[in-house]
């Protein structure tokens, strides 16, 4: 391998980087002040351009390549592009939404970009130093864009909780690495892979580790029981930066969870599907019976997200390699139409909060009279949460029940879809709302342009992921089947 | 015999450093117990036979992370006055979940057998680190860099704004 070779595969990593400190330069050094316009046209070039390599690497079937601790291959490729468009469709709706809320709108965008960059070294990552490095990275982004609204004390609130939680989670995570190391004497995932034994006294280990790991992941899921962060970071934060922590970051956690599981752990699959089996019991049910209270949306929708959480990770206890239904892309296709569905959703939850400045569930009674389109595509968003086909949602769902019911785990499976109903009650609560309750306020809704084209970004690729699901499938099936090959 | 009676007298110092630190109601004495758990643990490095990593330890983090500390609380606030206490309502429930995982821990160290990994320390360990960051490590060294970067912007970010 030259070092051409070498620059082209780690092409989107290095658009990003340079993208991230040419944000920061372009904003010190420009003297008049644009409301952070031009920060943010140039991170979405440079997302553009990320994607597009990205993409390139994908369909020139590169296969599975491992240097300097990252693998470029199909999951990691695939994770990395869901990302840059979670990222670019916060940057599109950020214009708009954070004009004037803050002096300092050049860094937002740079450290959003280098957030994108955080997760694709994260998923990439093939040893344990950079499985750490890349989530505190990503961690470190997070921190800062949660706490952005220097002046409001939610946001001060959200940052801090999340620093405090975050900051325990990733020394537990990090003494779960330290057992295996211990264990093996080796950082490298494939290393601690074939020497880690399931024998004995090492299982116990092991589990210890996978517990002390979850730690680590399930924060950046927010699976319960390492959730207690989410609903006041959630609805303490700038909006767009929810909609980022509910989307990319917690995809983040998925990926990294679910290669470092399978590639160094695949002696004791029985035990860590177990696990995450429990833990998907505990989101699923947790996250729905309390989301059935709120009437603030950012908070319903934090409590959903961690009910989401539960159905995803439901893919990596199903794991069943060789199957008609393997888990893992049950767990890769939930995560893509999850990302464009609840993007989506918190893309009206923004025009709402930026046309009444509130984000409660009676801003949003009789909906369709002031705002059709609005109300259409928030309640097209809410249909695909819930699973309803043919969107995009009930893929998800369908996979990774799918996976479920192969393997046998028919408890699970049941307690699932009693939880898709439970769910479907709140998610129509509020379409019920948008079209059934009457408003005192008749004032039409208008929307930025910058927030319209991403909600219409978001909405195409629900229906479109819905009704020509095919495509996406095969390229998923494809990025799984390197993964489960080479890990188990 | 001398190494691991030297061992828990510093591991027993450096817990006792770290404790001090959380349940300290100054801030400042806080600040000077977290330099003596810094420094007990750079004296288990050494132990540990890993010279470069216990002088990172000492002159980073006593050298320049305690400094800082210690300047950010004499800048931030009286060094005298406003000291809480850091104890909340949870601290039991805290402190018993944290005795009930050392115990498991405890009972699990005690049944798993770590020797047969343990390899001797490289002659030339320093080399091997610097080699190593520039060679397979070199993303991750790269990686730590732009880290601290986004940190900085992050810092001046939250430092800042409140005078706006």
């Amino acid at each position: 391998m030259n070092a051409l070779d070498i620059l082209q595969l780690l092409s989107p990593e290095l658009i990003l980087a340079l993208t991230g400190f040419v944000v920061v330069s372009v904003d010190l050094a420009m003297r008049r002040r644009d409301e952070g316009r031009t920060a943010a046209t140039i991170a979405l070039l440079g997302l553009g351009g990320a994607l597009v390599a990205t993409l390139l690497l994908a369909f020139a079937g590169t296969s599975t390549v491992e240097a300097f601790t990252l693998a470029i291959d199909p999951y990691s490729l695939f994770f990395k592009a869901l990302a840059i468009v979670s990222v670019g469709l916060v940057i599109l709706a950020s214009i708009s939404f954070m004009r004037g809320k803050s002096r300092y709108l050049g860094e937002y965008y740079a450290l959003l970009v280098f957030a994108a960059l955080a997760i694709s070294l994260a998923v990439s990552a093939t040893n344990l130093v950079m499985v750490y490095l890349g989530i505190e990275f990503l961690s470190i982004t997070s921190y800062i864009l949660a706490s952005y609204f220097r002046q409001d004390l939610r946001s001060q609130e959200a940052g801090v909780k999340y620093f405090l939680y975050g900051a325990v989670a990733g020394a537990v995570m990090l003494y779960g690495i330290s057992l295996l190391y211990g264990a093996t004497g080796s950082v490298d995932l494939a290393t601690v892979g074939a020497l880690f034994s399931a024998e004995g006294d090492q299982r116990l280990l092991g589990i210890a580790a996978i517990i002390l790991l979850l730690a680590g992941f399930g924060f950046k899921a927010s699976l319960v029981p390492f959730h207690q962060w989410a609903p006041d970071t959630y609805e303490g934060a700038p909006t767009p930066i929810t909609a980022f922590l509910s989307t990319a970051s917690k995809a983040a956690g998925f990926a990294v969870a679910g290669r470092v599981f399978m590639v160094a752990l695949p002696n004791l699959v029985a035990d860590w599907t177990a696990i995450l089996g429990s833990l998907a019991i505990l989101s699923m049910t947790l996250g729905n019976l309390v989301a059935l209270k709120q009437t603030n949306l950012k908070r319903l929708l934090a409590y959903s997200s961690i009910a989401q959480a539960g159905y995803i990770v439901l893919g990596l206890a199903a794991l069943n390699p060789g199957g008609d239904f393997d888990g893992v892309g049950g767990l890769l296709i939930y995560l893509l139409a999850y990302l464009f569905t609840n993007i989506g959703a918190f893309l009206v939850v923004m025009a709402i909060e930026q046309h009444s400045g509130s984000v409660d569930l009676a801003a949003y009674n009789g909906l369709i009279k002031r705002a059709p389109a609005l109300a259409l595509w928030m309640t097209l968003f809410l249909l695909s949460l819930a699973g309803i086909p043919p969107l995009a949602g009930f893929f998800g769902k369908f996979f990774v029940f799918a996976a479920v019911v192969e393997r046998n785990l028919l408890t699970l499976a049941a307690i699932a879809a009693v939880n898709a109903v439970v769910a479907a009650f709140y998610y129509l609560n509020i379409v019920r709302a948008m079209f059934f309750v009457e408003s005192e306020e008749q004032k039409p809704v208008s929307v930025a342009a910058g927030l319209s084209a991403a909600l219409a970004i978001s909405g195409i690729m629900v229906l479109v992921i819905g009704i020509a699901a095919q495509p996406f499938i095969t390229w998923i099936s494809r990025s799984v089947e390197m993964v489960l090959v080479s890990g188990m | 015999m001398a190494q691991q009676a030297l061992f828990l007298i510093m591991a027993v110092f450096t817990l006792g450093m770290a404790l001090g630190t959380v349940t300290s109601r100054n801030i400042f004495h806080s600040a000077l117990f977290l330099v003596g758990s810094f420094a007990g643990v750079a004296v288990i490095y050494f132990l540990l036979e890993a010279e470069f990593v216990g002088v990172a330890q000492i002159i980073i983090y006593i050298g320049a992370i305690a400094t800082l500390i210690i300047f950010a609380i004499m800048l931030s606030r009286s060094v005298t006055g406003q000291n809480g206490s850091p104890m909340n309502r949870q601290w039991a429930f805290a402190a018993l979940g944290a005795a009930l995982l050392f115990a498991a821990l405890a009972w699990l160290f005690s049944r798993v057998d770590f020797g047969s990994t343990a390899q001797p320390v490289p002659e030339d360990a320093i080399a091997l680190i610097g080699a190593g960051l520039v060679t397979e490590y070199v993303i991750p060294f790269e990686v730590a860099s732009i880290l601290l970067l986004v940190a900085l912007v992050g810092a001046i970010l939250i430092a800042r704004e409140r005078h706006s």
